[in-house]
């Protein structure tokens, strides 16, 4: 099982990678860490302490910790959406800025089943009779269907639903990851 | 931490961790979040069933509850 202090020290090493630094805040530190060994405990891998996990790692994926999220939002904020990771200029501030949620509504549609762009008449609905819950989305809907992406910067591949914002490697912008097709054909 | 905040300043509440709850209360905790026109994020506080703060935010809650 992992401990806290092999969390808090992988988190120290990424932040030191990308040229972060973990949120000066001792005490939302320590919440930070022992969120994501409680999800590591829980559900397997470190999700996101301040979203709430499916327990379904493919639907799960972007927003395992570091999420997709963070280096879009570190560059654009100075912080990632939880404030757990934060760049040199909010670190010496001290002052945490208010990020707001970078991931789609599709995918927190797909992952707790409900609408998320509510419309106006469902807050009418539950003020009257119980709500009853929305039904789940259809299979195909929560179907993660992955493929293979490269960075055409610098080659790196990787196999999953949506190209990385950033690619890990080279530090190329999403827009230079392209489709691999693959094609397999059968004989005989 | 949100928790904390409450307790020290006496305020009553009533929560639930939503990320224990099974799949359909869930999902209902989702729907009526939503329908007050909160984000699915954590923690989410309501004040008097209206008000709805996403995040510790210190200054919204004080603001909210009058401290």
């Amino acid at each position: 099982m992992t401990t806290l202090e092999q969390v808090r020290k992988r988190a120290e090493a990424d932040a030191k990678t990308y040229g972060y630094y973990l949120t000066p805040q001792s005490d939302l530190l320590q919440m930070f860490i022992e969120g994501l060994k409680t999800n590591e405990d829980r559900y397997g891998y470190p999700s996101c302490p301040c979203r709430l996990a499916t327990s379904n790692l493919e639907i799960d994926r972007d927003i395992i910790c570091p999420c997709d999220y963070r280096d879009p939002d570190v560059a654009e904020y100075g912080a990632c959406y939880c404030r757990l990771y934060i760049n040199k200029a909010v670190f010496e501030s001290q002052n945490l800025p208010e990020v707001p949620e970078r991931r789609p509504a599709e995918k927190m549609e797909r992952a707790y089943g409900v609408q998320v762009a509510a419309p106006k008449v469902s807050a009418l609905q539950t003020l009257g009779a119980p709500e009853t819950p929305k039904a789940p989305p259809s299979a195909q809907k929560t179907e993660v269907k992955k493929k293979l992406w490269y960075c055409k910067q610098c080659g790196y591949v990787v196999y999953r639903e949506d190209p990385p914002y950033v690619c890990p490697i080279c530090k190329a912008k999403r827009e230079m990851f392209a489709e691999i097709e693959v094609k397999v054909e059968f004989k005989g | 931490m949100t928790k904390q905040y409450l307790n020290d300043n006496g305020v009553e509440y009533q929560w639930v961790d939503v990320d224990l709850l099974d799949d359909n209360d869930k999902t209902r905790v989702h729907t009526d979040i939503i329908s007050k026109g909160g984000a699915l994020s954590y923690p989410t506080i309501i004040v008097d069933d209206k008000t709805v703060i996403t995040g510790f935010r210190k200054d919204l809650l004080k603001e909210a509850l009058n401290l």
